[in-house]
């Protein structure tokens, strides 16, 4: 591991001070020590802000306010968080393992850097770890690769089942600098790839994620998070999808819907969305309403199973939701 | 496995790490709170020396501690290389296998991703901790009489990992205890006999 200079600050001002292109912040260390270890993260400075004031797990009328140093086991066994978001809690408990759960932050969560192998590989060329080296896994070992929202620089899935979780209610992350604060939608907090895949978020350099505030909403209670993987625990996501539906009887009111680990972001549908409005919870329904989900996806070499596997777990994930009405 | 053979204070008074903690441990042990990695990994001197140490003050098994290190070293190697508890593992040493499982201020966490310098004012417990006197945790019993293990070198992440499972609140199925495992990996895969001391602990244990 490359040396740092190493801060433990008491406050977010001091945090922030001198805070920039060098600086990494350290909460649960999940992510970063891993990646230091690995040089693939190679920080001059590290800030542990594991003693800023930014807890809480709060509701009111706004909605779910979490804040950005509270741990991912917390959060899921929050009651208000099991009670009126499920698909919170659901997608944070098939997250990792428990302890990781324990350690590992809802800021740094949001944060996570994927898990592509060759970005994790300091001998392989990797566009997101070293711009303009090249990508190994467009033809590479590329399975669990990202198939939505991919570029010629880049295919790697953004790895969070929280942020999918999240993206699919409406978030807003709540982030501050030297500057100010600041707001932004979770869904467009994320960015794109395209030729820039080691920018993965509108984050500033030195800026950090204060929290998030999950709308109320007439959906969130009524969610489910399902999660397709190679083995039944600890592993990230084949696919994954977040669905949350408003119900008039048996009639889909309106659903909020996003999908994982087909995405080099948190990927919202909002194609199957519109589909589903005002419709009945039939299975024909959820087929077709599901047809159209993996339209413009660039499948790779070994993930041609992704664009069904998408549509299946959709209609797995409304079927259970259907059902446990 | 005799739990005492790996905890430097077997009662034989010849126990393998007392050996191995004379020579080639203690050895270690001086590079690598300065370098911040292991032997085979160390950083460069040169850079190693402008590296600004942090004063530690964690209580671990009870007793406080005071250590001054590197910023980049983690709570794994200074257990196991600085304060000579030996019973915590170094699996991987990425967070994937659990291994390394303790617990801080209660809660069961990967050692091998916690620097040190964030447990400061904070609570460890290791394997070493878990016993009362001679008398064994029933967790730690129970993977004697249930034959939890073969190589033994997963067992005290499990055993930690397990005390904290069943602390956050006992599983109601075998299931329910696999999911809540499934941090640890035992290569030797002795997962069924592992439920089921699981199993058995968690109906002793308050």
């Amino acid at each position: 591991m490359r040396a740092y200079t190493f801060t433990q600050p008491r406050g977010v001002r001091e945090a922030l001070a001198d805070a920039g292109t060098d600086t990494a912040f350290l909460a649960g260390g999940t992510t970063l020590v891993d990646l230091m270890k690995l040089d693939v993260v190679t920080p001059a400075r590290v800030v542990d802000i594991n003693r800023l004031p930014l807890r809480g797990i709060t509701l009111d009328r706004d909605g779910l306010h979490i804040g950005a140093l509270e741990r991912m086991s917390d959060v899921a066994a929050d009651r208000n968080v099991r009670r009126d978001y499920p698909m919170i809690a659901q997608a944070l408990e098939l997250s990792a393992s428990a302890q990781l759960r324990n350690m590992a932050s809802i800021g740094g969560n949001l944060l996570q850097r994927t898990r592509c192998g060759y970005f994790r590989d300091v001998t392989t060329p990797c566009n997101k770890r070293e711009p303009g080296s090249g990508c190994s896994a467009l033809t590479g070992i590329n399975r669990t690769h990202a198939i939505l929202g991919t570029s010629d620089a880049c295919v790697a899935t953004h790895p969070s089942d929280l942020a999918v979780a999240l993206v699919a209610l409406g978030t807003d992350v709540h982030l501050v600098s030297g500057q100010g604060t600041r707001t932004v939608p979770l869904d467009t907090f994320y960015t794109l790839p395209g030729s820039t895949p080691h920018l993965e978020n509108v984050l500033r350099p030195g800026e950090l994620i204060a929290g998030i505030t999950v709308p109320r909403s007439m959906w969130a209670a009524n969610s489910v998070y399902l999660k397709i993987r190679d083995r039944q625990s600890y592993e990230f996501a084949l696919t994954s999808a977040a669905v949350a539906v408003e119900w008039r009887g048996r009639t889909i009111r309106q659903a909020r819907i996003a999908a994982g680990g087909v995405g080099t972001k948190p990927w919202r549908l909002p194609a199957v969305e519109s589909a589903l409005a005002g419709q009945p919870a039939t299975a024909d329904v959820f087929e077709a309403a599901v047809s159209a989900a993996a339209d413009g996806a660039r499948p790779l070499s070994h993930n041609g199973f992704k664009p069904a596997l998408l549509r299946r777990t959709l209609v797995r994930a409304l079927t259970v939701l259907a059902e446990s009405r | 496995m005799n739990p005492n053979d790996d905890d430097g204070q077997g009662r034989s008074g010849v126990a393998r790490r007392s050996v191995l903690g004379g020579g080639a441990a203690a050895a270690l042990a001086i590079p690598l709170l300065q370098g911040g990695a292991p032997a085979a990994q160390a950083a460069p001197v040169a850079e190693a020396a402008s590296v600004e140490l942090v004063t530690v003050k964690v209580k671990v098994n009870g007793k406080p501690v005071t250590v001054r290190v590197d910023p980049r070293v983690t709570l794994l190697d200074t257990l196991r290389e600085e304060l000579e508890l030996t019973g915590t593992k170094k699996g991987c040493d990425r967070g994937q296998c659990g291994a390394c499982t303790v617990h801080v201020d209660g809660r069961r966490v990967l050692s091998c991703l916690t620097l040190v310098a964030t447990v400061d004012e904070r609570e460890v417990t290791t394997i070493e901790g878990l016993a009362r006197g001679d008398v064994l945790h029933p967790m730690q019993q129970a993977f004697i009489e249930r034959d939890g293990l073969q190589c033994g070198f997963c067992t005290p992440g499990q055993i930690m990992s397990a005390v904290g499972m069943v602390q956050e609140g006992p599983a109601r199925t075998d299931d329910e205890i696999r999911e809540r495992m499934s941090g640890n990996i035992c290569r030797c895969s002795c997962y069924p006999f592992i439920v089921d001391a699981i199993r058995d602990a968690q109906k002793v244990m308050r």
